[in-house]
């Protein structure tokens, strides 16, 4: 009797928890497909704003996906091999290198933002360019990439896998092509998961670099929230959920992949 | 069965030391001479730089300079391992977890560009000498550590290595099969023919593999041999426990024998001397009316242990006695015995500083 108490309180407590986090998502959703948000639903049901969004900021949301995509691109070619070197070569320069990734993390993405406009400000194009944006992106995303291909590692001794296709005659080149990236694949999902997530979501860093025609998917929404209607920011809400509940959802599945092995 | 192996080649290292960045000598420079078609086994306790010579000779590590490894007569000093030609069974097998096993046998074939046909003839021949047929489709998470270990050798043996390298392929796996691997493994080097380097801490597994061992401590070779040559007649106190068990006793020598608190123990070709170390294997030991005996002592126990039984006798020498009796003898602690010692069964031993 009192074990069924203490359950039904802490699945009443969960439950509140759970709640106070999904209403204002679920609200927020509802907004975005309400014809007038303070008369209710009762105002009708439209897809207008989802509509007006759409031809407002398409280009946002395509320049986000581009970046996104560019982002992983960039992580995946450098991350991968850096992640693989870093872990052969070991040793306390390595550690220190793996530190220097991984620092974006802890340090604000305004911060970083700042010093990005700092040091390559000066360069108009480049400056004007979303290739700007990409930049910081992947100095932002560099580190989960990394740690996450470099966990894999961690757990496989892929130095001995590689001196065994050594020993078979293959090269380094081949030996990274036909060893050490598939076996490394499940790091690799993660890490890429992870990086167009962030790189879709990341608000902080592009808001300071964005210009007028380098606008994101979340700058777009703040734009969006400041400046017009509540309904139309609550659509662009609706559509930026549909873009990334699916990676999210991806993630998750590929975590439980793992952790089945 | 030579068409499987290929050739062996004669391996010739001279003066190949090691030293890591950090200053520490993990070898010190040492010269081997390995004959086509032989097995040697590097044996010694763990940290006396037995893996550094195998890697050295594969090509995972560079000797010092000064150092040069040949195959035959071609200098592989500066040749990466990718293209010496080595097979290489390492102790965690390091088999690709993403390839099936006839994958993983095959892998080193395709790298040299292999047909298809021909390469799964040679997979074919390779699951047949090691005995792993059904298993060519399993991936390598659904094997057992026995056949993990074949696996790892059929891919080693299938490029036709110039020289095939064990790095403790049995260590990892439990007392009852590493023995009956072993057997196999002798079975399979003798029948290939190959020229192989064979690393171990088990001096059972030396034994039994080794044309010859080469016994290190320290990053330094202690005594090269026969099996037969390192067990009856080790050089050092070190080999002589190391290699088996040992009575290591220490008495002075007069007129041809050992003085021993318990009576006299002749030796072969020894000079008088006022302290000498001597080494007697327990198996040498006879058991001996104590009327008849030069030597006695006392049962302090005795431990049956099926094949044998394991006596301890004190009063001796200066130290207790480790016999291994014949399991059929009555003795129980207590009893005074003889003992009778072969003169050859006693090594002097130089004196260590």
């Amino acid at each position: 009797m009192r074990d069924r108490l203490i359950f039904i309180g802490q699945l009443g407590f969960t439950l509140l928890i759970a709640a106070f986090l999904v209403v204002p998502v679920l609200l927020s959703l509802m907004a975005g497909v309400t014809v007038n948000y303070f008369r209710g639903i009762s105002s009708g049901v439209t897809l207008q704003w989802v509509m007006q969004v759409w031809n407002l900021y398409a280009g946002e949301i395509l320049l986000s996906f581009v970046i996104a995509i560019a982002t992983l691109v960039v992580t995946l070619v450098i991350g991968v091999p850096a992640a693989y070197a870093l872990h052969v070569r070991g040793g306390r320069l390595s550690r220190v290198i793996e530190e220097i990734i991984t620092l974006p993390l802890a340090i604000p993405g305004l911060a970083i933002a700042l010093a990005l406009l700092l040091t390559y400000g000066g360069f108009g194009d480049f400056r004007r360019s979303w290739l700007f944006i990409l930049a910081g992106h992947v100095v932002f995303t560099m580190p989960f990439m990394v740690r996450s291909v470099m966990a894999v590692f961690g757990s496989i001794d892929v130095k001995t896998l590689d001196e065994g296709a050594a020993s078979l005659g293959a090269s380094p080149w081949r030996r990274f092509c036909n060893v050490i990236v598939p076996n490394a694949m499940p790091g690799i999902v993660a890490g890429s998961l992870m990086v167009v997530t962030l790189s879709l979501g990341e608000f902080n860093l592009t808001w300071m670099l964005h210009t007028p025609l380098t606008k994101t998917l979340p700058v777009g929404l703040a734009d969006a929230y400041a400046s017009m209607r509540l309904e139309v920011a609550s659509a662009y809400t609706l559509i930026f959920f549909v873009m990334i509940v699916p990676l999210l959802v991806a993630m998750q599945m590929f975590a439980d992949e793992g952790q089945k092995k | 069965m030579s068409a499987i192996a290929g050739h062996g080649a004669a391996v010739h290292i001279e003066r190949c030391g090691k030293t890591f960045a950090d200053g520490t000598q993990a070898l010190a420079p040492a010269s081997l001479d390995i004959v086509s078609g032989e097995t040697l086994v590097l044996l010694g306790p763990s940290g006396c730089g037995k893996t550094t010579m195998l890697r050295i000779i594969a090509g995972l590590e560079t000797p010092d300079p000064g150092g040069r490894i040949l195959f035959d007569s071609n200098d592989m000093t500066a040749v990466p391992i990718e293209q010496r030609q080595v097979g290489m069974v390492f102790q965690s097998y390091a088999l690709f977890p993403n390839m099936s096993v006839a994958d993983n046998i095959g892998y080193g074939l395709k790298i040299r560009g292999v047909g298809r046909a021909a390469r799964d003839q040679r997979i074919a021949e390779m699951v047949a000498l090691t005995n792993i047929g059904g298993l060519e489709n399993r991936r390598i998470d659904q094997l057992s550590g026995g056949q993990r270990q074949r696996v790892a050798l059929a891919r080693a043996v299938a490029i036709r290595p110039r020289v095939l390298l064990l790095d403790e392929p049995l260590t990892a796996l439990d007392a009852s099969l590493r023995d009956r691997l072993r057997g196999e493994l002798n079975r399979l080097l003798r029948s290939l023919g190959i020229t192989a380097i064979y690393v171990t801490h088990d001096q059972a597994e030396a034994m039994e593999l080794g044309d010859r061992i080469v016994v290190m401590r320290k990053g330094a070779v202690a005594q090269i041999g026969t099996p037969r040559e390192v067990y009856f007649a080790p050089q050092s106190r070190f080999v002589a426990e190391f290699v088996g068990a040992a009575n290591i006793i220490e008495a002075p020598v007069a007129e041809g024998h050992l003085v021993l608190p318990g009576g006299r123990l002749e030796v072969a070709a020894a000079e008088n001397a006022a302290a000498a170390t001597a080494m007697i294997r327990p198996e040498t030991i006879g058991i001996i009316d104590a009327a008849e005996a030069l030597l006695c002592g006392l049962v302090d126990s005795v431990s049956f242990i099926g094949d044998k039984q394991r006596l301890v006798v004190t009063g001796a020498a200066d130290r207790p006695l480790t016999i291994d009796a014949p399991n059929t003898i009555g003795v129980k602690p207590g009893d005074r015995v003889g003992l009778s010692i072969p003169r050859d069964a006693v090594r002097l031993l130089p004196s260590e500083d």
